[in-house]
Protein backbone atom coordinates (compact mmCIF):
# COMPACT_ATOMS: atom_id res chain seq x y z
CA UNK A 1 0.00 0.00 0.00
CA UNK A 2 1.33 3.64 -0.77
CA UNK A 3 -0.36 4.98 2.37
CA UNK A 4 2.31 3.04 4.41
CA UNK A 5 5.62 4.39 2.61
CA UNK A 6 7.43 6.20 5.03
CA UNK A 7 9.42 7.95 2.37
CA UNK A 8 6.79 9.86 1.10
CA UNK A 9 5.65 11.11 4.99
CA UNK A 10 7.95 14.40 4.80
CA UNK A 11 6.57 15.38 1.83
CA UNK A 12 2.82 14.75 2.60
CA UNK A 13 3.08 16.55 5.93
CA UNK A 14 5.42 19.27 4.48
CA UNK A 15 2.71 20.42 1.72
CA UNK A 16 -0.51 19.64 3.99
CA UNK A 17 0.62 22.20 6.50
CA UNK A 18 1.79 24.60 3.82
CA UNK A 19 -2.03 23.98 1.77
CA UNK A 20 -3.44 24.47 4.85
CA UNK A 21 -2.21 27.54 5.90
CA UNK A 22 -2.82 28.93 2.73
CA UNK A 23 -6.15 27.65 3.52
CA UNK A 24 -6.89 29.28 6.38
CA UNK A 25 -5.52 32.59 5.04
CA UNK A 26 -7.74 32.46 2.64
CA UNK A 27 -10.63 31.34 4.57
CA UNK A 28 -9.85 33.55 7.76
CA UNK A 29 -9.20 36.69 5.62
CA UNK A 30 -11.19 36.67 2.54
CA UNK A 31 -14.05 34.10 2.83
CA UNK A 32 -15.19 34.82 7.06
CA UNK A 33 -15.00 37.86 6.89
CA UNK A 34 -16.46 39.01 3.07
CA UNK A 35 -19.65 36.43 4.03
CA UNK A 36 -19.89 37.40 7.40
CA UNK A 37 -20.11 41.27 6.27
CA UNK A 38 -23.17 40.02 3.86
CA UNK A 39 -24.76 37.92 6.65
CA UNK A 40 -24.62 40.98 9.26
CA UNK A 41 -25.67 43.55 6.63
CA UNK A 42 -29.01 41.34 5.60
CA UNK A 43 -29.22 40.39 9.20
CA UNK A 44 -29.22 44.22 10.17
CA UNK A 45 -31.55 45.60 7.29
CA UNK A 46 -34.08 42.42 8.47
CA UNK A 47 -33.85 43.77 11.66
CA UNK A 48 -34.35 47.55 10.67
CA UNK A 49 -37.61 46.62 8.59
CA UNK A 50 -39.13 44.56 11.76
CA UNK A 51 -38.33 47.87 14.14
CA UNK A 52 -39.73 49.96 11.57
CA UNK A 53 -42.65 47.37 11.16
CA UNK A 54 -42.85 47.59 14.97
CA UNK A 55 -43.08 51.18 15.56
CA UNK A 56 -45.55 51.92 12.43
CA UNK A 57 -47.50 49.03 14.19
CA UNK A 58 -47.77 50.75 17.58
CA UNK A 59 -48.16 54.11 15.25
CA UNK A 60 -51.40 52.46 13.85
CA UNK A 61 -52.36 51.25 17.58
CA UNK A 62 -52.63 54.96 18.49
CA UNK A 63 -53.93 56.34 16.02
CA UNK A 64 -56.56 54.00 16.15
CA UNK A 65 -56.95 54.34 20.15
CA UNK A 66 -57.10 57.97 19.43
CA UNK A 67 -60.03 57.45 16.94
CA UNK A 68 -61.73 55.07 19.10
CA UNK A 69 -62.01 57.76 22.21
CA UNK A 70 -63.04 60.87 19.85
CA UNK A 71 -65.24 57.98 18.01
CA UNK A 72 -66.90 57.39 21.89
CA UNK A 73 -66.51 61.09 22.80
CA UNK A 74 -68.61 62.13 19.74
CA UNK A 75 -71.18 59.31 20.53
CA UNK A 76 -71.60 60.67 23.75
CA UNK A 77 -71.99 64.39 22.49
CA UNK A 78 -74.62 62.95 19.95
CA UNK A 79 -76.17 61.55 23.05
CA UNK A 80 -76.14 64.73 24.96
CA UNK A 81 -77.59 66.80 22.01
CA UNK A 82 -80.54 63.85 21.35
CA UNK A 83 -81.46 64.38 25.36
CA UNK A 84 -81.45 67.96 25.41
CA UNK A 85 -83.57 68.03 21.89
CA UNK A 86 -86.04 65.11 23.24
CA UNK A 87 -86.49 67.39 26.57
CA UNK A 88 -86.53 70.65 24.96
CA UNK A 89 -90.01 68.98 22.34
CA UNK A 90 -91.29 67.42 25.30
CA UNK A 91 -91.38 70.67 27.34
CA UNK A 92 -92.83 72.54 24.12
CA UNK A 93 -95.14 69.50 23.92
CA UNK A 94 -96.11 69.38 27.29
CA UNK A 95 -96.59 73.16 27.47
CA UNK A 96 -98.73 72.87 23.85
CA UNK A 97 -100.73 70.28 25.12
CA UNK A 98 -101.67 71.92 28.33
CA UNK A 99 -102.48 74.94 26.59
CA UNK A 100 -104.77 73.06 23.83
CA UNK A 101 -106.19 70.90 26.69
CA UNK A 102 -106.67 74.34 28.65
CA UNK A 103 -108.42 76.01 25.99
CA UNK A 104 -110.91 72.81 25.20
CA UNK A 105 -111.50 72.83 29.48
CA UNK A 106 -112.58 76.60 29.20
CA UNK A 107 -114.45 76.14 26.00
CA UNK A 108 -116.66 73.02 27.50
CA UNK A 109 -117.24 75.36 30.38
CA UNK A 110 -118.36 77.83 28.27
CA UNK A 111 -120.47 75.58 26.39
CA UNK A 112 -121.82 73.67 29.36
CA UNK A 113 -122.84 77.22 30.20
CA UNK A 114 -124.51 77.70 27.44
CA UNK A 115 -126.24 74.43 27.78
CA UNK A 116 -127.28 75.32 30.90
CA UNK A 117 -128.53 78.75 30.62
CA UNK A 118 -130.58 77.41 27.32
CA UNK A 119 -131.90 74.69 29.13
CA UNK A 120 -132.88 77.18 31.79
CA UNK A 121 -134.18 79.55 28.75
CA UNK A 122 -136.27 76.62 27.50
CA UNK A 123 -137.63 75.61 30.85
CA UNK A 124 -138.58 79.18 31.63
CA UNK A 125 -140.12 79.82 28.62
CA UNK A 126 -142.03 76.52 29.17
CA UNK A 127 -143.32 78.01 32.16
CA UNK A 128 -144.43 80.85 30.64
CA UNK A 129 -145.83 79.10 27.99
CA UNK A 130 -147.87 76.61 30.32
CA UNK A 131 -148.66 79.92 32.37
CA UNK A 132 -150.30 81.46 29.28
CA UNK A 133 -151.89 78.72 28.29
CA UNK A 134 -153.39 77.61 31.25
CA UNK A 135 -154.70 81.85 31.64
CA UNK A 136 -155.94 81.17 28.05
CA UNK A 137 -157.75 77.95 28.76
CA UNK A 138 -159.07 79.50 32.48
CA UNK A 139 -160.66 82.62 30.36
CA UNK A 140 -162.08 80.33 27.48
CA UNK A 141 -164.12 77.54 30.09
CA UNK A 142 -164.73 80.24 32.99
CA UNK A 143 -164.12 83.73 31.04
CA UNK A 144 -162.80 84.86 33.61
CA UNK A 145 -159.69 87.19 33.21
CA UNK A 146 -157.06 85.66 36.12
CA UNK A 147 -154.66 86.77 38.16
CA UNK A 148 -151.30 86.17 36.33
CA UNK A 149 -149.41 86.18 39.74
CA UNK A 150 -151.61 83.39 40.80
CA UNK A 151 -151.20 81.19 37.60
CA UNK A 152 -148.18 81.52 37.66
CA UNK A 153 -147.56 80.22 40.96
CA UNK A 154 -150.28 77.33 40.10
CA UNK A 155 -148.47 76.38 37.00
CA UNK A 156 -144.79 76.44 38.99
CA UNK A 157 -146.30 74.03 41.95
CA UNK A 158 -147.89 72.09 38.84
CA UNK A 159 -145.24 71.49 37.37
CA UNK A 160 -142.88 70.97 40.13
CA UNK A 161 -145.48 68.20 41.01
CA UNK A 162 -145.28 66.55 37.41
CA UNK A 163 -141.60 66.32 37.83
CA UNK B 1 -14.36 -9.32 -1.71
CA UNK B 2 -11.98 -5.85 -1.86
CA UNK B 3 -8.97 -7.09 0.47
CA UNK B 4 -8.93 -9.95 -1.73
CA UNK B 5 -8.52 -7.75 -4.90
CA UNK B 6 -6.10 -5.95 -3.01
CA UNK B 7 -3.67 -8.26 -2.78
CA UNK B 8 -4.05 -10.00 -5.93
CA UNK B 9 -3.68 -6.92 -7.94
CA UNK B 10 -0.45 -6.19 -5.24
CA UNK B 11 0.82 -9.94 -6.67
CA UNK B 12 0.06 -8.53 -10.07
CA UNK B 13 2.02 -5.51 -9.75
CA UNK B 14 4.85 -7.26 -7.95
CA UNK B 15 5.20 -10.39 -10.53
CA UNK B 16 5.19 -7.87 -13.24
CA UNK B 17 1.82 -9.20 -14.78
CA UNK B 18 0.32 -6.21 -16.26
CA UNK B 19 -3.41 -8.30 -17.03
CA UNK B 20 -6.79 -7.76 -16.11
CA UNK B 21 -8.00 -4.95 -13.21
CA UNK B 22 -8.33 -2.10 -15.46
CA UNK B 23 -5.65 -2.31 -17.88
CA UNK B 24 -2.84 -3.96 -15.54
CA UNK B 25 -3.83 -1.22 -12.89
CA UNK B 26 -4.00 -2.85 -9.18
CA UNK B 27 -6.48 -1.05 -7.15
CA UNK B 28 -3.99 0.79 -4.99
CA UNK B 29 -1.71 1.78 -7.91
CA UNK B 30 -4.25 5.13 -7.50
CA UNK B 31 -2.65 5.92 -4.25
CA UNK B 32 0.88 6.05 -5.09
CA UNK B 33 2.49 9.69 -4.40
CA UNK B 34 4.02 10.78 -7.89
CA UNK B 35 6.85 13.14 -7.16
CA UNK B 36 6.59 15.99 -10.21
CA UNK B 37 8.74 18.76 -9.06
CA UNK B 38 11.97 17.25 -6.96
CA UNK B 39 12.51 19.40 -3.44
CA UNK B 40 15.26 18.35 -1.10
CA UNK B 41 16.42 19.76 1.61
CA UNK B 42 18.99 18.45 3.44
CA UNK B 43 17.83 14.35 4.36
CA UNK B 44 14.39 15.17 3.99
CA UNK B 45 12.28 14.26 0.32
CA UNK B 46 9.48 17.63 0.39
CA UNK B 47 9.11 17.10 -3.45
CA UNK B 48 5.98 18.39 -4.86
CA UNK B 49 4.23 15.88 -5.77
CA UNK B 50 0.32 14.84 -7.21
CA UNK B 51 -1.00 14.79 -3.35
CA UNK B 52 0.71 18.58 -3.43
CA UNK B 53 -1.40 19.51 -6.30
CA UNK B 54 -4.62 17.89 -5.31
CA UNK B 55 -4.16 20.37 -2.19
CA UNK B 56 -3.45 23.13 -4.26
CA UNK B 57 -6.26 22.88 -6.23
CA UNK B 58 -8.58 22.59 -3.01
CA UNK B 59 -6.74 25.79 -1.86
CA UNK B 60 -7.47 27.34 -5.32
CA UNK B 61 -10.81 26.27 -5.52
CA UNK B 62 -11.86 27.48 -2.56
CA UNK B 63 -10.39 30.77 -2.88
CA UNK B 64 -12.11 31.27 -6.61
CA UNK B 65 -15.75 29.86 -5.32
CA UNK B 66 -15.06 32.25 -2.35
CA UNK B 67 -13.34 35.23 -3.85
CA UNK B 68 -15.74 35.16 -6.76
CA UNK B 69 -18.70 34.73 -5.03
CA UNK B 70 -18.66 37.19 -2.30
CA UNK B 71 -17.35 39.77 -4.82
CA UNK B 72 -20.43 41.92 -5.38
CA UNK B 73 -22.33 40.65 -1.57
CA UNK B 74 -25.43 41.58 -2.57
CA UNK B 75 -28.56 41.65 -0.18
CA UNK B 76 -30.04 38.64 -2.23
CA UNK B 77 -27.68 36.64 -3.07
CA UNK B 78 -26.64 35.19 -6.44
CA UNK B 79 -26.78 31.61 -6.50
CA UNK B 80 -23.00 31.15 -6.21
CA UNK B 81 -23.22 33.62 -3.07
CA UNK B 82 -25.93 30.98 -1.94
CA UNK B 83 -23.55 28.31 -2.14
CA UNK B 84 -20.75 30.70 -0.04
CA UNK B 85 -23.72 31.62 2.39
CA UNK B 86 -24.86 28.06 2.59
CA UNK B 87 -21.75 26.96 3.48
CA UNK B 88 -20.50 29.58 5.89
CA UNK B 89 -24.03 29.27 7.71
CA UNK B 90 -24.07 25.53 7.94
CA UNK B 91 -20.34 25.56 9.36
CA UNK B 92 -20.68 28.47 11.49
CA UNK B 93 -24.22 26.98 13.06
CA UNK B 94 -22.32 23.81 14.18
CA UNK B 95 -19.66 25.47 15.96
CA UNK B 96 -22.37 28.06 17.78
CA UNK B 97 -24.54 24.56 18.20
CA UNK B 98 -21.58 22.55 19.65
CA UNK B 99 -19.71 24.54 21.27
CA UNK B 100 -21.37 27.53 21.86
CA UNK B 101 -20.37 31.14 21.63
CA UNK B 102 -16.90 30.93 23.31
CA UNK B 103 -15.80 28.11 20.27
CA UNK B 104 -16.66 31.27 17.43
CA UNK B 105 -12.62 32.56 17.65
CA UNK B 106 -11.88 28.78 16.42
CA UNK B 107 -14.44 29.36 13.71
CA UNK B 108 -12.30 29.65 10.90
CA UNK B 109 -10.06 27.01 11.70
CA UNK B 110 -12.88 24.51 11.57
CA UNK B 111 -14.18 26.00 8.27
CA UNK B 112 -11.13 26.05 6.72
CA UNK B 113 -10.40 21.77 8.40
CA UNK B 114 -14.25 20.97 6.69
CA UNK B 115 -13.68 23.05 3.10
CA UNK B 116 -10.04 21.52 3.31
CA UNK B 117 -11.40 17.86 3.55
CA UNK B 118 -14.49 18.72 1.64
CA UNK B 119 -12.66 19.43 -1.52
CA UNK B 120 -10.11 17.02 -1.04
CA UNK B 121 -12.72 14.44 -1.28
CA UNK B 122 -14.88 15.23 -3.89
CA UNK B 123 -11.64 16.62 -5.81
CA UNK B 124 -10.47 12.53 -5.16
CA UNK B 125 -13.99 11.23 -6.99
CA UNK B 126 -13.01 13.21 -10.20
CA UNK B 127 -11.41 11.05 -13.08
CA UNK B 128 -7.74 11.07 -12.92
CA UNK B 129 -8.24 12.69 -9.58
CA UNK B 130 -6.24 11.83 -6.47
CA UNK B 131 -7.81 11.85 -2.89
CA UNK B 132 -5.23 13.42 -0.65
CA UNK B 133 -7.48 12.21 2.44
CA UNK B 134 -6.93 8.39 1.33
CA UNK B 135 -3.55 8.87 3.15
CA UNK B 136 -3.08 8.39 6.97
CA UNK B 137 0.03 10.33 7.15
CA UNK B 138 -2.84 13.02 6.27
CA UNK B 139 -5.57 12.31 8.31
CA UNK B 140 -3.12 11.76 11.17
CA UNK B 141 -1.24 14.79 10.95
CA UNK B 142 -4.86 16.67 11.11
CA UNK B 143 -6.44 14.66 13.77
CA UNK B 144 -2.97 15.55 15.98
CA UNK B 145 -2.90 19.16 15.32
CA UNK B 146 -7.09 19.03 16.56
CA UNK B 147 -5.80 16.44 19.30
CA UNK B 148 -3.02 18.60 20.62
CA UNK B 149 -4.82 22.44 20.23
CA UNK B 150 -7.78 21.28 22.25
CA UNK B 151 -5.68 19.82 24.34
CA UNK B 152 -3.31 22.77 25.20
CA UNK B 153 -6.69 24.87 24.95
CA UNK B 154 -8.30 22.76 27.80
CA UNK B 155 -4.90 23.30 30.25
CA UNK B 156 -4.91 26.53 28.72
CA UNK B 157 -8.42 27.61 30.03
CA UNK B 158 -8.63 25.52 33.22
CA UNK B 159 -5.13 24.57 34.23
CA UNK B 160 -4.79 21.22 36.22
CA UNK B 161 -8.85 21.69 36.31
CA UNK B 162 -8.38 20.15 33.05
CA UNK B 163 -8.22 16.58 34.45
CA UNK B 164 -11.77 16.76 35.50
CA UNK B 165 -12.79 16.06 32.07
CA UNK B 166 -11.80 12.36 32.50
CA UNK B 167 -13.65 11.88 36.12
CA UNK B 168 -17.42 11.15 35.19
CA UNK B 169 -19.86 13.73 36.43
CA UNK B 170 -22.10 12.59 39.56
CA UNK B 171 -19.99 9.21 39.45
CA UNK B 172 -19.00 7.67 43.11
CA UNK B 173 -15.98 7.63 44.21
CA UNK B 174 -15.44 4.01 43.72
CA UNK B 175 -16.64 4.02 39.91
CA UNK B 176 -14.85 6.95 38.99
CA UNK B 177 -11.64 5.25 40.45
CA UNK B 178 -12.64 2.52 37.70
CA UNK B 179 -13.84 4.90 34.83
CA UNK B 180 -10.63 7.54 34.86
CA UNK B 181 -8.32 5.96 33.32
CA UNK B 182 -11.49 4.17 30.68
CA UNK B 183 -11.91 8.11 29.91
CA UNK B 184 -8.78 8.65 29.63
CA UNK B 185 -7.85 5.82 26.70
CA UNK B 186 -10.62 7.25 25.26
CA UNK B 187 -9.39 10.62 25.63
CA UNK B 188 -6.26 9.72 24.06
CA UNK B 189 -7.31 7.32 21.50
CA UNK B 190 -9.63 10.27 19.79
CA UNK B 191 -7.12 11.65 17.16
CA UNK B 192 -6.72 7.38 16.06
CA UNK B 193 -10.63 6.99 15.75
CA UNK B 194 -11.06 10.49 13.98
CA UNK B 195 -8.00 9.90 11.38
CA UNK B 196 -8.76 6.32 10.72
CA UNK B 197 -12.47 7.27 10.10
CA UNK B 198 -11.51 9.28 7.57
CA UNK B 199 -8.60 7.56 5.83
CA UNK B 200 -10.70 4.24 5.77
CA UNK B 201 -14.02 5.60 4.45
CA UNK B 202 -11.91 7.02 1.41
CA UNK B 203 -9.57 4.32 0.97
CA UNK B 204 -12.65 1.84 0.71
CA UNK B 205 -14.71 4.13 -1.46
CA UNK B 206 -11.59 4.13 -4.26
CA UNK B 207 -10.68 0.64 -3.89
CA UNK B 208 -14.62 -0.33 -4.13
CA UNK B 209 -14.83 1.71 -7.09
CA UNK B 210 -11.96 1.00 -8.68
CA UNK B 211 -12.05 -2.75 -8.89
CA UNK B 212 -15.81 -2.95 -10.24
CA UNK B 213 -15.06 -0.66 -12.33
CA UNK B 214 -12.50 -3.45 -13.25
CA UNK B 215 -14.96 -5.84 -13.84
CA UNK B 216 -16.45 -3.82 -16.44
CA UNK B 217 -13.79 -4.59 -18.31
CA UNK B 218 -12.90 -8.06 -17.56
CA UNK B 219 -17.08 -8.77 -17.82
CA UNK B 220 -17.22 -6.93 -22.07
CA UNK B 221 -19.83 -4.86 -22.85
CA UNK B 222 -22.75 -7.20 -22.48
CA UNK B 223 -22.48 -8.43 -18.83
CA UNK B 224 -20.10 -4.99 -17.93
CA UNK B 225 -23.52 -3.08 -17.72
CA UNK B 226 -23.99 -4.57 -13.92
CA UNK B 227 -20.88 -3.22 -12.70
CA UNK B 228 -21.17 -0.20 -14.89
CA UNK B 229 -24.45 0.18 -13.31
CA UNK B 230 -23.03 -0.47 -9.90
CA UNK B 231 -20.02 1.91 -10.79
CA UNK B 232 -22.85 4.13 -10.87
CA UNK B 233 -24.52 3.84 -8.13
CA UNK B 234 -21.32 3.79 -5.47
CA UNK B 235 -20.08 6.66 -7.03
CA UNK B 236 -23.27 8.42 -6.06
CA UNK B 237 -22.51 6.85 -2.63
CA UNK B 238 -18.88 7.73 -2.59
CA UNK B 239 -20.47 11.96 -2.93
CA UNK B 240 -22.40 11.87 -0.04
CA UNK B 241 -19.83 9.78 2.01
CA UNK B 242 -17.29 12.85 0.91
CA UNK B 243 -19.90 15.12 2.12
CA UNK B 244 -20.63 12.97 5.77
CA UNK B 245 -16.88 12.39 6.50
CA UNK B 246 -15.86 16.20 5.90
CA UNK B 247 -18.74 17.02 8.24
CA UNK B 248 -17.90 14.45 10.62
CA UNK B 249 -14.60 15.66 11.45
CA UNK B 250 -15.45 18.94 11.74
CA UNK B 251 -18.44 17.57 13.63
CA UNK B 252 -16.07 15.54 16.21
CA UNK B 253 -13.51 18.58 16.30
CA UNK B 254 -16.35 20.74 17.64
CA UNK B 255 -17.43 18.04 20.20
CA UNK B 256 -13.66 17.67 21.12
CA UNK B 257 -13.45 21.84 21.06
CA UNK B 258 -16.72 21.77 23.91
CA UNK B 259 -15.11 19.11 26.18
CA UNK B 260 -12.05 21.37 26.43
CA UNK B 261 -13.58 24.94 26.80
CA UNK B 262 -16.89 23.80 28.96
CA UNK B 263 -15.45 20.34 30.32
CA UNK B 264 -18.82 18.21 30.98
Amino acid sequence: MPQFDPSTFASQIFWLVVMFAALYWVVAKLAVPRVGQVLDQRARVIQDDLDRAMQLKGETDAALAAYETAMSAARGQAGDHMRAILADVKAVADQRTAEISASVAKQVAEAEARIAKAKQDALDSMNKVAGESASAIVAKLTGLNPDSGAVTTAVASALKDAR
Amino acid sequence: MATENMEAGEHAEASGHAEGHGGGHSPMEQFTIKPLIPIHIGKYDLSYTNSAMFMTFAVALTALLFGLSTKKRTLVPSRWQSISELMYEFVAGMVKDNTGKEGMKYFPFIFTLFLFILFGNFLGLLPYGFTFTSHIIVTATMAVVVFVGVTVIGFARHGLHFFALFVPPGAPLGIAIILAPLEFFSYLIRPVSLSLRLFANMLAGHVLLKVLAGFIITLGVFFGIVPFVAVFGITMLELMVAAIQAYVFALLTCLYLNDAIHLH
